[in-house]
C-alpha cells in the first residue's frame, strides 16, 4: 500500500484518476490516457516568478508611458502610446474595439502582474497574504485575456504597413513591448500555482485524503 | 499501478477546476465548495454544451458581417480604400509584404474558420456520445484552446492604425464595422472553447464499459 502515500489527481482533460509521482526537477507530469498535462516541477518557481514579475512591472509603465511607434510624412508628424490609441479609438465610436483593446492589453496584464507581487513578495517573507485562494481563482480565469505577445505581433504588422507610405520612428514603448512579452512568457512559465495550493494546505491544515 | 482506468466521476469524486484538490462533495442541496480553495465544486462545467453552443452559434452569426463589411478605410491624398478581412490580406500579398499577409492570413481568417468547425465537430460529437477517436478530438481541443486567441491580431492592427493615421488632410485610417463583429467573433469563440468540457469526450467510454 505505499502507493496510497502518493495524493491522487484527476486529469482535467479525461478526468481519469491518477496516482502523483514525485517528479525530478523541472519535470512534467503527463496523463497516461490522454496525454494532457497533469502538473509540473518548477525549480525555484517562487524567486524566478518574483523576479520577472517584478522586471515586468517596470517595462510595463515603461511600455504605457512612452509613444509605441511615430510616423512622419511631409514635416507631419503623430506618435501614440497604448492609452492613447485606446482613447482615440474609443472617440471615433469604436467603443467595443477601445474597451476589448483596453483590457486585453492593459487591465488585464497589470491586473495579473499587481497580484502576482501581491502573493510573491509576502511569501518570500514566509507569510501568506490574506484572500490567496482568491486571487489565485481571478488569476486562473483571467489568464487568456491577457494578450500582450498578440498585440507585440500586432505592432510589427502595423509597422510594415506603415513602412509603405510613412517615415517610422520607433518608439521607446516599442522595446518596452518587446521586453514586457518576453518577461511575462518566463513569469507564465516559472510560475506554479501548484506549489501555492501547497503552502495554503500546510497553512490551514486541510488534508488532501478526505 | 493497475491498469484499471478509473475516472474520478466513477467514484464520485470531485476534481477541483482550481486547485486541483480531488475530493468527495457533499450529500446536500445546493453546491458544495472545495475544501482547500473554496471554489464551487462540479463533476462537468454545468451547462457546458449548450452555452458553448449559445456562443458558437451568435459567432456564426457574427462571421458573415465580420467577412463582409469594411474593418478599415484608408485615405490620403491621392487614394482612397476600403478593406475588408480578405481585401487587406489581398492588399499585403499584392504589394510584397508576404510574411505579414501569411500571418495575417493564418490569424485572421484560417484560425476562426478552424475554430467555428472545429467547435461544432467536437460539440455534436459530444452530444451523440461519440467514442471516436477520444485522443485525436482531445488535441483538437486543445489546439482550439491554443491557437484561439492569436485572432484578436486584425484587432490591434487597425486600433493602432486608426489611432497613429490621422495627418488631417493628408492620411487618415478609421476603424470599419467588421472589425467590431470580428471582435465579437473572436471574444464569443473564445468563451465557448473556454464553456466546452473536454472530458464529455471520454465520458461514452465509461458508458461502454458499465454494459
Amino acid at each position: 500500500m505505499n502507493d496510497n502515500l502518493m495524493p491522487v489527481i484527476a486529469c482535467h482533460e479525461c478526468d481519469l484518476l491518477q496516482r502523483e509521482v514525485q517528479l525530478p526537477r523541472g519535470g512534467t507530469a503527463y496523463c497516461r490516457r490522454c496525454g494532457g498535462i497533469l502538473y509540473r516541477d518548477s525549480p525555484d518557481s517562487l524567486d524566478r516568478t518574483l523576479a520577472f514579475s517584478l522586471a515586468a512591472a517596470i517595462l510595463f509603465l515603461l511600455a504605457n508611458t512612452f509613444p509605441i511607434i511615430g510616423i512622419e510624412l511631409q514635416g507631419n508628424r503623430s506618435a501614440v502610446n497604448l492609452f492613447g490609441a485606446v482613447y482615440s479609438i474609443w472617440n471615433q465610436e469604436m467603443k467595443l474595439i477601445s474597451l476589448l483593446v483596453l483590457v486585453t492589453t492593459i487591465l488585464v496584464p497589470a491586473f495579473e502582474l499587481a497580484m502576482m507581487i501581491y502573493l510573491l513578495l509576502p511569501l518570500k517573507f514566509q507569510e501568506m497574504p490574506p484572500g490567496t485562494a482568491l486571487i489565485l481563482r481571478i488569476l486562473q480565469s483571467m489568464k487568456p485575456w491577457g494578450m500582450v505577445e498578440i498585440f507585440m505581433l500586432g505592432v510589427l504588422v502595423a509597422l510594415v504597413k506603415l513602412s509603405h507610405d510613412f517615415i517610422i520612428i520607433p518608439g521607446v514603448a516599442l522595446w518596452s513591448f518587446g521586453g514586457l512579452t518576453l518577461m511575462l512568457a518566463a513569469v507564465a512559465s516559472s510560475f506554479n500555482a501548484r506549489d501555492l495550493w501547497g503552502n495554503l494546505e500546510r497553512e490551514s491544515g486541510t488534508g488532501v485524503s478526505e | 499501478m493497475s491498469a484499471k482506468e478509473v475516472t474520478a466521476a466513477e467514484l464520485g469524486l470531485c476534481s477541483c477546476h482550481v486547485c486541483a484538490l480531488v475530493s468527495r462533495p457533499l450529500q446536500t442541496a445546493g453546491p458544495s465548495h472545495c475544501s482547500r480553495c473554496g471554489s464551487v465544486l462540479y463533476f462537468r462545467k454545468p451547462a457546458g454544451v449548450a452555452r458553448s453552443w449559445a456562443l458558437l452559434i451568435a459567432a456564426y452569426i457574427l462571421y458573415v458581417p465580420a467577412n463582409l463589411m469594411p474593418i478599415m478605410a484608408t485615405g490620403s491624398l491621392t487614394s482612397y480604400r476600403v478593406d475588408t478581412i480578405l481585401s487587406g490580406v489581398v492588399y499585403l500579398w499584392e504589394t510584397g509584404s508576404w510574411v505579414i499577409s501569411a500571418i495575417v492570413f493564418t490569424a485572421s481568417i484560417m484560425i476562426p474558420l478552424m475554430k467555428l468547425i472545429s467547435l461544432t465537430l467536437l460539440l455534436i460529437s459530444v452530444q451523440r456520445n461519440s467514442s471516436w477517436h477520444p485522443e485525436q478530438r482531445t488535441r483538437l481541443y486543445r489546439l482550439v484552446d491554443l491557437v484561439g486567441r492569436w485572432s484578436m491580431l486584425d484587432i490591434y492592427v487597425v486600433t493602432l492604425l486608426a489611432a497613429l493615421v490621422q495627418l488631417k488632410s493628408l492620411a487618415v485610417v478609421k476603424a470599419g464595422p467588421g472589425a467590431v463583429a470580428f471582435g465579437a467573433v473572436v471574444v464569443l469563440t473564445m468563451l465557448a472553447a473556454i464553456y466546452f468540457d473536454p472530458r464529455l469526450i471520454w465520458d461514452p467510454l465509461r458508458k461502454e464499459r458499465q454494459l
